[in-house]
């Protein structure tokens, strides 16, 4: 296990090198903008706006950044073959994928943290008060924080078995559908056949359940999260992520590399 | 006694290729083999003979399809022997955002060598392989030859037992690839045990007590260079002098160079020949045994497997 650790710092080390978090001078400027227009266009409800822009940026360059990374996490070190010398030595495939994994994670984690911070000091800016529920920013940002652990767990399971395209194209497709797992839930039953009828809920409890994640419109008007339910979404995502980078060990260890 | 350092046991690697993969090709075709320990061992044929493979089969970075192998009395499926292995990939790539001194460390982190030891073995090693200026450099910035020597440097980092070089002298120059013949001898002298895979055949006569050659999956012969080479002696060669022209009928089959010819006559003829020559008047200057090199013995396996897999194509048609 340290030695997942190993990988995992030396992952993350790749990501301050390679200029990832140089995303965060964007958000810096998307958050800069926002909170100028936000106050001359809307009259009332700038807070609101500021929230909802500054959580959905943060959202979208997370995911982008764990898709594209997340997929090329291992494709590459099989592409430029660096993880021959590394596994050459006494590293278990498994630690080699924690690793890989816990690095990116990291990576976001700083990251989210890091922009979510920016946001709550534009919104700082445009707000009058400090209210309570206001936290429920915070949670808010650690929920799209364990959304993009599960996409970046996605992300490496596609990529252990298939191009870095296809694993792209999958791993955004799994999630775009995972947007909509309540809908799939609530399709009427009583058009459908019993077959199908049954497919479909066990689909809608098979696919992760990305909405769960979502409480933006909470955090627009500082509603409060119960504890229980901040419990529970992070379970899922622990539970969730254990059986898809499972899934990965059990193809990336029986790998032939190139 | 100690078990060897590698012994293979009807080791095969096929991939399947073709349409929805039904066909396969065999790389390695039951490969039976060892290592002992303590001996330099060249692992030579040419590109595609299955040299990668094998080392890669031992890495575990593939798997095969039959047969099995065993490391220092370890089988390979055991994680801990690989403490006690250094491997050099072919054409080895390394993360190019870091320096050759932190790619070290984190190797040696990976081995959980202390922090006091990898820092001191790091910088030895930069200096070994000739890059203690360039340790702080980062590898995108390396040409091939000094990513080979970072490579060198890696497989060596941890003391191992036993050392896997796949195509050691590629890509490097004179210098380098005298660095690391020099570096092969050296880890002989300390009593490890080296397997190396080439096709630069005078590589593997000069340093290997033995060597192994592969060709089209097969291995071909096995053993100390001078051993498979020997029962091709092809005769005798004399180096003399003559002056002027001579009726001696012997002049036609040599080779002229000035006033020098060389003459290669089969080993029964020599004394016969030499009468011949010194009636004529000639100044013997030399004579040596004519052996087949390591290279003769390749060409000739190469060739008949050629002639082989082309009987095949044509019997097959």
């Amino acid at each position: 296990m340290k030695r997942a650790g190993v990988v995992a710092w030396n992952t993350f080390r790749e990501a301050v090198r390679d200029r990832v978090l140089y995303n965060l001078l964007f958000f810096a400027l998307v958050m800069m903008a926002s909170s100028i227009i936000a106050g001359q266009i809307s009259i009332g409800i700038e807070e609101t706006v500021i929230v909802t822009l500054g959580l959905s940026a943060i959202s979208l360059i997370g995911l982008l950044i764990a898709v594209f990374i997340g997929v090329g996490l291992v494709s590459k070190e099989m592409e430029k073959r660096t993880l021959y010398a590394l596994l050459a030595k006494p590293v278990r495939r498994w630690e080699f994928l924690l690793g890989k994994f816990g690095g990116l994670v990291l990576t976001l984690a700083v990251n989210t943290a890091a922009m979510g911070l920016g946001l709550f000091l534009a919104w700082l800016y445009v707000k009058p008060s400090f209210e309570r529920g206001d936290t429920t920013l915070f949670i808010a940002v650690y929920f799209i924080w364990l959304k993009l652990a599960l996409v970046v767990a996605l992300a490496l399971l596609f990529s252990c078995f298939t191009t870095p395209i296809l694993a792209i194209l999958f791993t955004a497709g799994i999630y775009i559908v995972g947007l909509y797992v309540q809908e799939l839930r609530n399709l009427p039953v009583e058009v459908m056949s019993p077959g199908m009828s049954a497919f479909t809920k066990g689909l809608s409890y098979l696919l992760p359940n990305f909405e769960n994640f979502n409480i933006m419109a909470l955090a627009a008007h500082s509603r409060h999260v119960p504890g229980a339910f901040i419990a529970q979404n992070t379970l899922y995502a622990a539970i969730y992520c254990t059986i898809v980078l499972t899934a990965a060990i059990l193809v990336f260890s029986r790998r032939n590399l190139k | 006694m100690s078990a060897p350092a590698i012994e293979t046991e009807n080791l095969t690697k096929q991939y399947p290729h073709g349409f929805l993969n039904l066909k396969k090709r065999t790389s390695l075709e039951g490969l039976n083999m060892q290592v002992e320990r303590g001996e330099v061992f060249g692992f030579i044929g040419p590109n595609g003979a299955g040299k990668s493979t094998t080392i890669k089969l031992l890495m575990r970075l593939i798997f095969p399809t039959a047969g099995s192998a065993r490391i220092l009395g370890k089988p390979i499926s055991d994680i801990e022997m690989h403490r006690d292995i250094g491997y050099l990939p072919e054409q080895p790539y390394f993360y190019d955002y870091l320096t050759a001194a932190e790619l070290l460390d984190y190797f040696a982190r990976i081995h959980d060598l202390p922090s006091a030891a990898r820092k001191e073995r790091v910088q030895r090693m930069l200096k070994k392989v000739g890059l203690e200026t360039a340790g702080k450099i980062q590898l995108r910035k390396y040409s091939k030859g000094m990513l080979q020597r970072v490579g060198m440097a890696q497989a060596i980092l941890h003391d191992p037992q036993l050392v896997i070089l796949d195509e050691p002298m590629s890509g490097l120059d004179p210098v380098g690839r005298r660095e690391v013949r020099d570096i092969i001898l050296e880890l002989k002298r300390e009593g490890k045990t080296v397997m190396f895979s080439t096709h630069i055949l005078s590589d593997a006569e000069m340093l290997c007590d033995r060597v192994g050659v592969i060709v089209g999956g097969k291995l071909r012969g096995m053993g100390a260079p001078e051993q498979l080479v020997d029962v091709k002696t092809q005769g005798m060669e004399i180096l003399f002098e003559l002056a002027g022209q001579s009726a001696v009928p012997l002049l036609a089959k040599a080779t002229r160079t000035g006033d020098r010819y060389r003459l290669q006559v089969p080993e029964a003829e020599l004394y016969g020949a030499i009468e011949q020559l010194r009636a004529a008047g000639a100044k013997i200057l030399s004579v040596t045994q004519v052996k087949a090199t390591l290279e003769e013995f390749f060409m000739n396996l190469v060739e008949a497997d050629r002639a082989q897999a082309a009987g095949v194509e044509v019997s097959g048609k």
